[in-house]
């Protein structure tokens, strides 16, 4: 187990590698500077910002300037919010990122998988089609429209919760951004855990317990859930990141100060060390979410040997 | 005994039946596609839509970007169907003009994205060995790679046309297909009708045209099915942040981000294009299960 693990985290290196040097070239060779503006800054001025951000070293002293600092955590001043780091700005909008989308994410494989097991359960009666059918819904309704019905209701005609806004992350503050980013991976963690607990309680050591005589309750608990829950955790890291990639239209919708809508402002504004940060980020965090999904594969799966 | 006339003779009838009575694969698929209620229905629906977004734009008297300083956020009536919009343009015609371009970036991503995905996979699935580990190993490597923040990097730094949101969100979604593809041409280079295929002398080429392209091909046609919404929705996540189509030009994305700007005061904003494009997406995905029902071998 632990070579199985020690092997992932080095396998990451290279992918992390990579990842800096697309975005850092990607952002030297994008037309544009973030200091360009209407008024053209006297020449003497501009020689200054570019010595000032190492602009005027070549582009190879650049890469592996930038790279030697990442590699210590230090993301490099911003471009545009002059007084700050990208350390600064990130570590300001990365909590409330985190809150509703690790509330999201949870919310979403707990909320899906029970309404999945329920629907398994009662294949084919009534409460089995219409979970099903309202899972269809929530799997063909991107978040950029559920978000605004459901500020229209709830915001709008309702009044029970505001259409916006954080407010140090208070309850009723986070529970449309919170449905909104969810509904999406509640219905399709919904369809898995259904197809793969029917499969399951189709199979031969199912009818062996209950020929035993033990009670159903038990079986789908200690017998079935654990096999069933193969394709559920395969799913995480997909979900994990439609939650992160999700995260940049709703904070935009609902006005939250997370990481999605300061990534969102900085390739607005071209504050190309802020983007590089977050997008080397999010890989890592991808990288990091997607070994310990693994990691949790081989455990759950007996047959994975590592 | 084989070689006796009389039972050449009679194997040459048989076989002669035979294709007067067999169903080839296609034939059995369609029958069970047919079968399926639900996704013949789409396939209705979807077809109206298509054919609508084509025709409603010409036959309309409003065109998509005549402004109408006298009709600003008129309700839904005889004159204007949907209503118009916060320049009083007719929404109707936006609606449609909308789903042309959503549907034209959801076909052609999802071609960019199979024809890339089925010939690295098929590749590396066939050449085998040290290769294909290469090639997965590299995939595997993409894969963590944010994509979607890179494609809003590109798209804000070197200008938004409509062209490069093709190429980069086509670009995203050929992981999965060469996953897949690798995966069954994997499987079938092991199957024994390969293998009695090569052993009765077939050459190599024609075991890939008469064996491994019409066995992929099922599962192609159903992932491309589903990959059509998926760009649908790609497009519109960046349309919706303002990055994807430029006015006065539209799509499904920058009409339903325009609507929720709106939506207090005129509803019917977000709720037709909302409508269209939710409606669009449930008969694809109804389609793709209805084809994955009717191709799946396991089901025969």
């Amino acid at each position: 187990m632990f070579k199985f693990i020690l092997k992932r985290v080095l396998e990451a290196i290279p992918t992390m590698l990579i990842l800096i040097t697309v975005s850092f070239f990607l952002m030297r060779f994008a037309p544009g500077s973030p200091f360009s503006s209407e008024r053209t800054l006297p020449p003497q001025v501009m020689e200054n910002i570019n010595a000032k951000y190492g602009l005027d070293k070549p582009v190879f002293e650049q890469y592996t300037t930038y790279l030697t600092n990442v590699i210590q955590g230090d993301l490099g001043p911003s471009f545009k919010y002059k007084d700050f780091t990208v350390n600064e700005l990130v570590s300001a909008a990365l909590p409330v990122s985190a809150k509703i989308g690790s509330v999201a994410f949870v919310f979403a494989v707990v909320f899906g998988v029970a309404v999945g097991t329920i629907a398994a359960l009662r294949q084919n009666t009534w409460l089995d089609y219409s979970v099903m059918s309202t899972a269809m819904l929530g799997i063909v309704m991107p978040s950029f429209v559920l978000a605004p019905v459901l500020i229209y209701i709830f915001s709008i005609n309702l009044g029970w919760f505001p259409a916006g806004g954080w407010l140090d992350g208070s309850i009723q503050y986070m529970v449309l951004p919170v449905l909104g980013m969810s509904m999406l991976y509640v219905a399709t963690f919904a369809r898995i855990t259904r197809g793969s607990m029917i499969e399951v309680l189709n199979s031969n050591f199912i009818r062996t317990a209950r020929s035993k005589g033990l009670s159903y309750s038990y079986i789908v608990l200690r017998h079935a859930l654990k096999p069933a829950m193969l394709p559920v955790v395969s799913y995480m890291g997909p979900a994990f990141v439609g939650i992160i990639t999700g995260s940049v239209v709703i904070e935009t919708i609902f006005g939250l100060p997370g990481i999605g809508k300061l990534f969102v402002n900085a390739a607005f504004n071209r504050d190309y060390s802020l983007v590089m940060g977050v997008t080397i980020l999010i890989g890592f965090l991808f990288i990091v979410f997607n070994a310990i999904v693994d990691i949790l594969l081989a455990y759950v799966d007996p047959k994975i040997r590592y | 005994m084989l070689t006796n006339k009389q039972n050449l003779d009679a194997l040459d009838k048989f076989s002669e039946n035979l294709e007067i009575e067999g169903r080839s694969l296609w034939q059995d698929a369609r029958i069970r596609f047919m079968r399926n209620k639900a996704a013949m229905v789409s396939l209705v629906i979807l077809f109206l839509i298509t054919l609508s977004v084509i025709l409603v734009p010409m036959l309309s008297e409003f065109a998509f970007d005549d402004t109408d300083w006298y009709a600003l956020h008129e309700a839904p009536s005889a004159v204007h169907l949907f209503g118009t919009d916060s320049l009083g343009r007719d929404l109707f015609v936006r609606t449609f003009i909308g789903g042309r371009i959503s549907l034209m970036v959801g076909v052609l991503g999802a071609l960019v994205a199979v024809v890339i995905g089925t010939v690295y996979g098929a590749t590396s699935g066939f050449i085998g060995g040290k290769t294909d580990r290469a090639m997965m190993r590299i995939l595997e490597i993409l894969y963590s790679i944010p994509f979607m923040f890179l494609v809003i990097v590109l798209v804000t730094f070197f200008g938004r046309n409509i062209i490069l949101i093709f190429v980069a969100i086509g670009a995203i979604a050929w992981l999965d297909m060469a996953r897949i593809v690798r995966g069954q041409t994997l499987s079938l280079r092991g199957k024994e009708f390969i293998e009695a295929a090569h052993v009765s002398g077939v050459s190599k080429w024609n075991i890939i045209r008469r064996h491994i392209i019409p066995n992929v091909l099922g599962i192609v046609a159903v992932y491309s099915t589903l990959l059509v919404p998926s760009m649908i929705l790609t497009e519109s996540f960046l349309s919706f942040l303002g990055l994807g189509v430029q006015e006065p030009m539209t799509s499904w994305g920058a009409l339903l981000q325009e609507g929720s700007q709106t939506m207090e005061v005129a509803i019917w904003q977000l709720g037709f294009p909302a409508a269209f494009m939710v409606i669009t997406l449930f008969c694809f995905n109804y389609i793709g299960d209805g084809l994955r029902d009717a191709l799946d071998p396991k089901d025969r």
